[in-house]
């Protein structure tokens, strides 16, 4: 066990796999030079056959993935920054997720799409968005969250030693965060919740970048006496409900905390399972700390407004313990 | 170099493959026994005979929404073919596809596309793999007239160009885009548009099948050798509509004349092969007609496998949406 950065673990995970099996390629915009670091030294160990800085053209690049993947390769491909998913999302939604069940189950797509995700940074509506609900909703993509650098390098590895494509979304501006990675080769399977933090009182479920400030209410939260259990799910598609309603079998009560918009949510999703399968175990309603149905403003004040942030999660869990009628959240319009 | 006089009865047999199929298909569409829409390939046959009778087995094809030809010209089964179209489980994708999705990947073809210009960046990614694999296998993407207006195509002449990849661009200009002539909405030559990118192009009679063939072989060795994408497109006309069962909702409306589709039957590219050889005497029109019911008996009987197979498995939609893992 060693501390590591997220970054680095990512890195890591990238350069054992490509060790690891010659079959693995990586492509995307500006690799190369690793503008995000997480591309960091491939290109001097494994030459530009296998890494190579592409145009920019996200639908070729996504489209090419397929067409790679279903031909012999393993692929990654970087699309920097998530809300080019967007711009390159016809054949993910059309040919990716779809090609196995098209041709009867006769293509496997070995394929990783690496992305950053989410606000905080001022970098405004167009390099910010937490695109894992359109994602969840095509049915033929594993979607990962991963929270710490642990985790990232463990779903990194299963992702690209898989037989389907996932997304393997990066918390941006979270690249400098530090945990224990083990060491040696290990992973992390899919659809198996981690439970950050045991607690009686109240669930938090938190996706992705939300497991940190999640982490720090549930702290605020202990010194007013009320324990928090804190799931990090890990992956969305699969996503482990047991866990989920195992812990909430146990605490009666659950907020999930998503960075993505409210409607449609990994969050609303969430609580339609909790609404229909753990319905007998709840003491309160099930609530969400999201962000509003708004793009993100540039200004860090107006910015902030529109984030989940800790004490906004943690009044919420207060207000669900001590059993106020009405939660006043964040206005959500 | 031309194709040997046994080379071309058999581009002519494959041609007459793809024509009795279509028309098959056409007349079950009519009568309602298919459960989909088919878009026919009907007049445009030689194109993809042409092409892939130059073609291994291991070399890779993407092709559009009017797959039949591509599909039955790269060596697919007709009888899996067939079933797949009446949603059977002994279809090619077990019925999970349909006509706009037949694929075999055991012979190179990724698949038909429902999406206009799907298939561009399939076959430049399966050209990427080849040049990184260094397997000698090329990869052939065919596309409409349609699809060279979407911007995925020149994205992937330009990086196909870019990075030498062994990829054949096969533009089929059957002179529509759906339901809209492809003249009232395309600035310039489509072939100029790979010109731009250094890219060597053929634009060639698409009725003619020796004119494909012999294009394709150039290209496809062009491609195989190393020195990067070539470019064909082939001048050819959509017998039929968009797809089968347009007049129901065309009511009445029409986006060409009769008479320009009886001069492009005049050129019929079957009817143009057996012509030839039966003037150079490669075989008496008595022969090609004996061809002709031999292949009618292969149409005859994957129909019957169709129609006697049993239905798709819906529980297999939940298997095949990933490899080893439940949606």
């Amino acid at each position: 066990m060693a501390r590591k950065r997220y970054i680095q673990a990512i890195n890591e995970a990238l350069l054992e796999e490509m060790e690891r099996d010659p079959k693995v390629i990586l492509f995307g915009e500006d690799v190369e030079l690793a503008i995000f670091g997480d591309t960091r030294g491939l290109l001097e160990r494994f030459g530009r056959d296998r890494i190579r800085n592409t145009p920019i053209c996200e639908a070729t690049l996504a489209g090419m993935a397929v067409g790679a993947a279903a031909t012999g390769c393993r692929v990654v491909l970087h699309m920097m920054f998530s809300n080019f998913i967007y711009t390159g999302f016809d054949p993910i939604a059309n040919q990716m997720a779809k090609l196995r069940l098209m041709t009867g189950g006769q293509i496997e797509l070995p394929l990783t799409v690496i992305a950053g995700y989410g606000g905080g940074r001022a970098t405004a509506a167009q390099h910010s968005d937490t695109p894992h609900p359109v994602l969840m909703n095509l049915g033929g993509v594993n979607v990962l969250v991963p929270a710490t650098p642990a985790d990232a390098k463990g779903l990194l590895k299963t992702a690209i030693r898989g037989r389907n494509p996932s997304f393997f979304l990066e918390a941006s501006g979270r690249g400098g965060d530090s945990g224990d990675v083990p060491d040696g080769d290990y992973t992390v399977p899919f659809g198996k919740a981690n439970i950050a933090r045991a607690g009686t009182d109240v669930t938090v479920v938190a996706i992705g970048s939300m497991v940190k400030p999640a982490l720090s209410a549930a702290e605020r939260l202990h010194s007013s006496g009320i324990e928090a259990e804190v799931i990090d799910p890990r992956t969305l598609v699969p996503l482990d409900e047991e866990t989920i309603i195992r812990s909430v079998e146990k605490t009666g009560r659950a907020i999930i905390v998503d960075e993505a918009r409210d409607r449609c949510s990994a969050a609303s999703h969430i609580a339609a399972v909790l609404a229909d399968k753990g319905f007998s175990s709840l003491k309160a309603p099930v609530k969400r700390v999201t962000v509003p149905d708004v793009s993100m403003p540039y200004a860090p004040n107006a910015e902030s407004r529109v984030l989940p942030n800790e004490e906004e999660m943690a009044q919420i869990a207060r207000e669900l313990v001590h059993g106020h009628s009405a939660v006043a959240g964040k206005q959500l319009v | 170099m031309n194709p040997s006089n046994e080379q071309r009865v058999s581009l002519f047999e494959r041609m007459t493959l793809i024509r009795l199929m279509e028309e098959r298909l056409r007349a079950d569409a009519a009568a309602g026994k298919l459960p989909g829409a088919v878009h026919l390939y009907i007049g445009q046959e030689a194109v993809a005979v042409g092409v892939c009778a130059n073609l291994r087995d291991t070399d890779w094809i993407t092709s559009t929404h009017r797959g039949h030809g591509h599909f039955l010209a790269k060596g697919g089964d007709p009888k899996a073919m067939m079933a797949e179209i009446w949603g059977k489980r002994t279809g090619i994708c077990k019925g999970m596809g349909g006509s706009m999705h037949v694929a075999d990947l055991g012979k190179g073809i990724l698949g038909a596309n429902g999406i206009v210009g799907g298939g561009f960046a399939i076959a430049t990614g399966a050209a990427l793999s080849n040049s990184l694999l260094r397997n000698n296998r090329v990869a052939v993407a065919f596309f409409g007239d349609g699809a060279a207006n979407q911007g995925v195509f020149m994205e992937c002449l330009n990086v196909s160009s870019l990075w030498k990849l062994p990829l054949v661009f096969v533009c089929e200009y059957n002179h529509f885009c759906e339901f809209t002539p492809t003249a009232t909405v395309t600035s310039g030559d489509i072939a100029d548009r790979a010109r731009a990118f250094k890219i060597p192009c053929e634009v060639v009679d698409g009725n003619d099948v020796i004119a494909v063939w012999r294009a394709a072989r150039s290209a496809i060795e062009f491609a195989r050798s190393g020195n990067g994408p070539a470019f064909i497109e082939a001048r050819t006309y959509r017998i039929q509509g968009h797809l089968e069962s347009e007049d129901l909702f065309l009511a009445g409306g029409k986006y060409r004349e009769k008479q320009e589709v009886e001069e492009w039957r005049k050129l019929d590219p079957i009817a143009r092969l057996a012509e030839l050889l039966i003037s150079e005497n490669v075989r008496a029109a008595s022969q090609l007609d004996a061809i002709t019911t031999k292949v009618a008996g292969i149409v005859e009987d994957a129909v019957k496998f169709a129609d006697t197979s049993e239905p798709a498995d819906p529980e297999l939609t939940f298997d095949v949406m990933f490899a080893g893992q439940r949606p």
